[in-house]
């Protein structure tokens, strides 16, 4: 397979490794060693880091900042970018100055609602919707064009991605759903987090069957819970989040100092288990305020280490 | 139609209490279905205020008026003959009617009276909600007659975002999510197939963000 950008995660996944990504969450301030030692933790045992973009509509440093920060550090950005905060002409203008920073991954969202952060009474722009985002992103790589027209010097080399969440409703359109992101040129996916691994298997087979996993790269996201009362607000307050009753009363049936361990173990297990389903080509560990557990996660699971490309 | 809603009676206050003449206008159109800005909300308002500033010793004309529309000039012709009588006029029309008899009546202040919210539906009794946002080129014919631009909080065209859970919204259990409507009704019609081809990116340029917008008739000018 051959690859179309300088991606160091494109070049994992077409040499047929299961790729390994993981994320950094700017701080809400503007101090790039938060960052950096995040990045620090995770760097041996990921492919590449996502970094993400105001999540949660919480104010905080911007995606493309820490992601610059990241690339100077020799680490590999994934750019997350909401069309949530920036209309047509600052999402291209971010592209481009990614780009010339040599950022080489994008990962196309639209973004929570600005209800949920610090600026709820805050407009949101929605020029694009994230299918829009991945077009565009496809059209400056691939046609070195503008949205307007116009050529574009020296074009974007990005290895474009997007999300899907296999839980959220309508269950029957969310393999559409994928096929149309796969349509609208996304190269790789990041899924929400799984904990409903039956569920998520239904959806892999469906997105097989429509050949879609041929097309698409998709990394299965996980995120290990540090307690019962994380497994229960997961369940019970996070839109669009799948977490069957027995990962919840297996982590409350749990001693709360042994709890964060079993988070873990539940974490290593779905990996194993997924690591046997066609068409996942990876993983995406989102330890959320945790990312000093993600090397022994990686190494547990048996991805550790991570190839040479 | 637009919907609106009364402006609490503190604000009324404190925008008014300099006058000593006053005319609550009434409209009988969009705020007289949704019991906004009717014949009836400018009786009750006007009592209201006769009867506060009577408590506070206060000797005010506060009069009542209801036009057929405060959107159209020849309605709004017939105060010419009083308007000169009047410090300032609260207007319960939407904003559209408050703007358009300042206009015609450059020297004299109005006031809204109503919040203006949205162009919606009566839903229920008692239950307004929103159906156009007037972006100026509509695309219903796409989304089953459903509008992502007005229902979906974040205008997805090509939705639901992942936040979709049990048919309703992320913002709310209370809010239902528009893209779940919308692949129902597809479904309900049989058009299934045309969920899956991906919506162009929208031309904006008719909606606020270009500008003021105008449409000119020439089969229709004078």
């Amino acid at each position: 397979m051959s690859t179309k950008t300088p991606s160091r995660l494109e070049k994992i996944l077409a040499a047929g490794h299961r790729a390994v990504t993981s994320e950094c969450g700017p701080p809400r301030g503007s101090d790039p060693a938060v960052i950096e030692k995040k990045a620090a933790l995770i760097r041996d045992h990921v492919d590449a880091v996502n970094v993400t973009d105001n999540q949660t509509s919480m104010t905080r440093m911007c995606s493309l900042a820490a992601c610059i920060r990241l690339k100077q550090m020799g680490l590999e950005p994934i750019l997350q970018m909401v069309t949530r905060d920036r209309n047509r002409i600052a999402l291209q203008s971010d592209i481009l100055g990614a780009a010339a920073f040599d950022i080489c991954n994008v990962l196309c969202l639209s973004g929570d609602h600005q209800s949920f952060g610090d600026c709820a009474q805050g407009q949101n722009v929605h020029d694009l919707d994230s299918m829009q985002l991945l077009q565009t992103v496809r059209r400056m790589r691939d046609d070195g064009k503008f949205l307007g027209g116009d050529d574009i010097a020296r074009p974007p080399q990005m290895f474009v991605g997007a999300a899907a969440n296999p839980f959220a409703d309508p269950f029957e359109i969310r393999v559409l759903r994928l096929a149309k992101k796969v349509s609208a040129g996304a190269e790789f996916i990041q899924t929400q987090c799984i904990y409903n691994l039956d569920k998520f298997e239904q959806w892999m087979t469906q997105a097989r069957d429509r050949g879609l996993t041929e097309r698409v790269s998709v990394l299965a996201g996980l995120t290990p819970m540090k307690s019962a009362g994380m497994a229960r607000y997961m369940k019970n307050r996070v839109p669009g989040m799948d977490v069957p009753d027995e990962v919840v009363s297996r982590l409350a049936d749990t001693p709360k100092e042994k709890q964060p361990e079993v988070g873990i173990d539940i974490c290593v297990e779905a990996i194993e288990r997924l690591k046997d389903v066609e068409g996942v080509a990876g993983f995406h560990i989102m330890a959320i305020e945790w990312e000093e557990k993600v090397a022994e996660i990686v190494e547990r699971a048996g991805l550790y280490p991570r190839p040479e490309v | 139609m637009i919907v609106a809603e009364k402006k609490p009676m503190e604000e009324i206050i404190e925008e008014v209490k300099r006058f000593e003449n006053i005319l609550v206008l009434g409209c009988n159109e969009c705020v007289t279905v949704c019991e906004a800005g009717g014949k009836k909300e400018v009786g009750v308002l006007a009592s209201a205020l006769r009867m506060f500033f009577l408590k506070q010793g206060r000797k005010m004309r506060i009069d009542e008026r209801t036009l057929e529309r405060q959107c159209d000039p020849e309605y709004l012709e017939e105060i010419r003959d009083v308007a000169d009588g009047y410090d300032a006029v609260v207007s319960l029309a939407c904003g559209v009617g408050v703007q358009f008899t300042a206009e015609h009546y450059p020297n004299l202040p109005v006031y809204p009276g109503v919040d203006t919210c949205f162009m919606g539906v009566t839903e229920a009794r008692g239950m307004w909600t929103e159906r156009c946002q007037g972006c100026g080129r509509c695309i219903l014919a796409s989304t089953g007659g459903i509008c992502p631009v007005a229902r979906c909080a974040k205008r997805l065209f090509n939705g639901p975002c992942g936040g979709s859970s049990d048919g309703k919204c992320e913002i709310g259990k209370d809010t239902v999510c528009a893209w779940q409507l919308i692949i129902d009704r597809l479904r309900a019609l049989g058009r299934m197939e045309e969920y899956e081809r991906i919506a162009p990116i929208k031309d904006w340029s008719t909606d606020r963000a270009g500008g003021p917008r105008k449409i000119v008739r020439e089969d229709l000018a004078p």
